[in-house]
């Protein structure tokens, strides 16, 4: 296709009226309000529903939700969490939950923020949080263990309580 | 395939025609007893799976006497309907008319029966997929459901789980059950292998049945009643028998989970390869679990010949030396590191072509697979060597366990490298290296120190080569160390005790630079004969075949997954 050049009339020849109309709409940005940010100093605030870095939670009990079930790697698209299951010797903390992973490792390099980890979650254990802006020295450093991962996670109000209530319910049948 | 598994020639049975979902089907009318071998009445549930139907069950098992208390395989059914005289009322076709079975105090109701135990007769029909067959097993599922626990994120069995399978598949999503569960203890010590988790048992008696006809040991039984039936030992009396393991993988849910396997590794993430068990000479089919060369699990796999679908404990607990961390990774010469394989075999080969005949002597093991002890048995032909393989005695019992503790002394047989009974020579060798007649000793898969040859003696000759997976006393003394593989690290073959040879795959990857003894040797051999031999199985163990009369006309493809009877 070829593009006809249109021909400039003598006024916009003179460039003189576009370099004037150009700074009067720069001009009139500095007294707009700004649409920039002093990053890091200043952070956006993200919105509902955001998907920023999947972190462990516990619950206002504050025991660790996840039961290393497993599926969130195994549903994980970019292979980014690793869990390192408890293991059969028996653990008197964990109660009637039985398990909690002995380690649960997501490496933040590789994670892609697609919230199937939380999807899939049967126990509510992990959520995509509001951190969207993860930095480290190396990449080690970029694999979060779980110590770090419930430290950032923090707490979940759990609604449903299903471990306490089973607990309870077995207590009240006389099971210890 | 005319060698294929073992060809009873069973008289003739009788059969009978019964219609399966509106087709036709030939079935016979008696089927041996899982237990007794006798014939007994063919049931529903065979005649169904005989026509490609399966009829989903909790408490039946084709190797369990049927205990029918599960009522998950109550189908709908018909029968040819009698006039008052006995005699078939036909349609007007002249087809004998065949009547659904329903309530006899509520007509329009269906009566089911349970497939597992109802007897086919002629002329009857099955509907295995009719509504009201569906409607039965939504019901049974929903009853079943009533007490488990639902705890699938921290149980073992999910993902392998029949109650989560038929939940899905014949299940309603939603539960009707409003009132409070029945709890149970969740960490039963029932044994030193074996765990139970109370409230998931959906009590189909299974481990109980296993225990008693399978491993004549009476242990378990149910106590209590309704909601609080609960499966137990004799007080006192722990569940150790050498099979107990089995009871895990028969049960239908979590309820009974095996203490090494417990907590793991989900299901769903273990590679399956079919593998044989190497702790004795019966040599049971096996399936490894797998993840990331990682082995975490033996699982028995079904093979009607050699072990129909259990195997021991023991064997399914040897597998934890594959992963130790002291494996031989590197070829190592004079004790240390840093050759490659290339210069090592390229030595080796010089060193054997300066051997006098008769000057050497090749111990081997009847735990190397059929193809190396081939190669074995060839190089020592070379280089006029005398051969023996150690024997391993232990305990026999009655149902798997084989005295010969060596997966593969019937290789060794075949192959020629054993000329007699395993272990027959190895005195004369000892002899031998004494009085000095015994210059050289090549070592694969064996510590001598421990069959005879003391690590004094071995100072009298030169240990030209050894190749093992773990280290000991004799590989200290090694000229040439070769690391080698386990039998889950390669491919190859085993003959048992009764001459099955049976082949198996390689699940993991050996550690560091660890190849399969098969691989180097017909390396090796090919420089110091000049003959030319396949370093991969499928090719050796072809050409053994054509070499071998015992093996005279199989090939590595004839053997399959549940192997061929050979003539010792």
């Amino acid at each position: 296709m070829i593009v006809q050049r249109k021909e400039l009339s003598w006024w916009e020849r003179l460039y003189i009226p576009a370099i004037i109309s150009g700074f009067r709409v720069t001009v009139r940005h500095f007294f707009k309000k700004k649409v920039t940010m002093q990053y890091p100093e200043e952070r956006w605030v993200v919105p509902e529903g955001y998907r920023g870095a999947p972190y462990l939670v516990k619950d206002q009990d504050a025991r660790t939700k996840c039961v290393s079930c497993q599926l969130c790697e195994f549903v994980c698209p970019p292979k980014a969490i690793k869990i390192t299951p408890p293991g059969p010797k028996v653990n008197k903390s964990t109660g009637n939950v039985e398990k909690e992973p002995a380690d649960f490792e997501i490496n933040m390099l590789r994670c892609i923020f697609c919230g199937f980890c939380q999807e899939v979650c049967p126990e509510e254990a992990i959520f995509l949080q509001k951190d969207y802006s993860l930095t480290g020295e190396s990449r080690e450093e970029m694999i979060y263990h779980k110590d770090k991962l419930l430290e950032l996670g923090g707490t979940h109000q759990d609604d449903i309580m299903k471990w306490a209530k089973k607990n309870q319910e077995a207590k009240a049948q006389g099971i210890a | 395939m005319a060698k294929q598994a073992t060809e009873k020639s069973a008289p003739p049975v009788e059969t009978i025609t019964i219609k399966i979902d509106g087709k036709e089907v030939e079935v016979p009318k008696t089927m041996p007893d899982p237990i007794t071998g006798k014939p007994v009445a063919t049931t529903m549930i065979q005649a169904c799976k005989i026509a490609g139907i399966e009829v989903p069950h909790y408490c039946y098992h084709p190797k369990l006497p049927v205990a029918g208390n599960c009522r998950m395989c109550l189908v709908e059914f018909g029968m040819p309907a009698m006039g008052r005289d006995r005699k078939p009322i036909l349609n007007d076709d002249g087809t004998p008319q065949v009547r659904k079975m329903t309530l006899p105090y509520e007509p329009g109701t269906p009566r089911g029966a349970i497939a597992c135990a109802t007897p086919i007769s002629p002329g009857m029909e099955i509907y295995p997929n009719s509504p009201a067959t569906k409607q039965m097993r939504e019901s049974v599922l929903e009853s079943l459901l009533v007490n488990h626990p639902l705890d699938c994120p921290i149980c073992d069995q999910a993902g392998e789980c029949k109650l989560q399978e038929y939940s899905v598949e014949h299940g309603q999503a939603e539960s009707k059950f409003a009132e409070t569960k029945v709890h149970k203890p969740k960490q039963v010590d029932l044994g030193p292998r074996i765990m139970l988790d109370d409230e998931r048992c959906i009590l189909c008696s299974r481990c109980v049945r296993f225990s008693k006809d399978i491993a004549d040991d009476d242990a378990l039984g149910f106590v209590n009643r309704g909601s609080y039936n609960t499966l137990t030992t004799f007080p006192g009396k722990p569940f150790d028998n050498n099979y107990t393991l089995n009871t895990v993988d028969i049960c239908p849910v979590g309820a009974l989970t095996s203490k090494d396997f417990r907590f793991q590794m989900r299901v769903w993430f273990l590679k399956e390869t079919k593998s044989v068990c190497t702790s004795c000479a019966t040599g049971c089919n096996i399936t490894i679990g797998s993840r990331e060369e990682k082995i975490y699990r033996y699982e028995p796999r079904d093979n009607d010949a050699v072990n129909a679908c259990w195997m021991c404990d023991e064997g399914r607990l040897n597998y934890k030396w594959i992963g130790r961390k002291d494996r031989l990774t590197a070829p190592k010469r004079n004790g240390r590191e840093g050759i490659t394989w290339k210069n090592a075999i390229d030595d080796l080969a010089t060193r054997l072509s300066e051997f006098e005949p008769k000057t050497t002597a090749i111990i081997g093991s009847a735990r190397q697979t059929t193809e190396e002890l081939y190669l074995l048995k060839k190089l020592a032909d070379h280089l006029d060597a005398i051969t023996d393989a150690p024997a391993r005695v232990g305990e026999a019992d009655k149902l798997l366990v084989n005295a010969d503790k060596n997966p593969n002394a019937n290789g060794a047989l075949v192959t020629g490298f054993c000329s007699g009974e395993p272990g027959s020579n190895l005195s004369k060798i000892a002899t031998d290296i004494r009085s000095g007649k015994i210059k050289q000793l090549i070592v694969i898969g064996e510590d001598v120190t421990k069959h005879g040859i003391s690590a004094k003696l071995l100072e009298k000759v030169e240990l030209v080569l050894v190749s093992d997976i773990l280290p000991n006393e004799t590989t200290k003394k090694a000229k040439t160390l070769l690391p080698g593989s386990a039998h889950a690290e390669k491919r190859g073959t085993f003959i048992n005790v009764k001459g099955r040879l049976q082949r198996f795959l390689k699940a993991v990857e050996a550690p560091g630079d660890a190849r399969p003894e098969s691989e180097f040797l017909a390396e090796l051999l090919t420089i110091v004969s000049g003959e030319s031999y396949p370093s991969n199985p499928e090719g050796l163990f072809n050409k053994m075949a054509a070499e071998t009369k015992a093996l005279a006309d199989v090939k590595w493809a004839d053997i399959g997954d549940l192997g061929v009877d050979v003539k010792i």
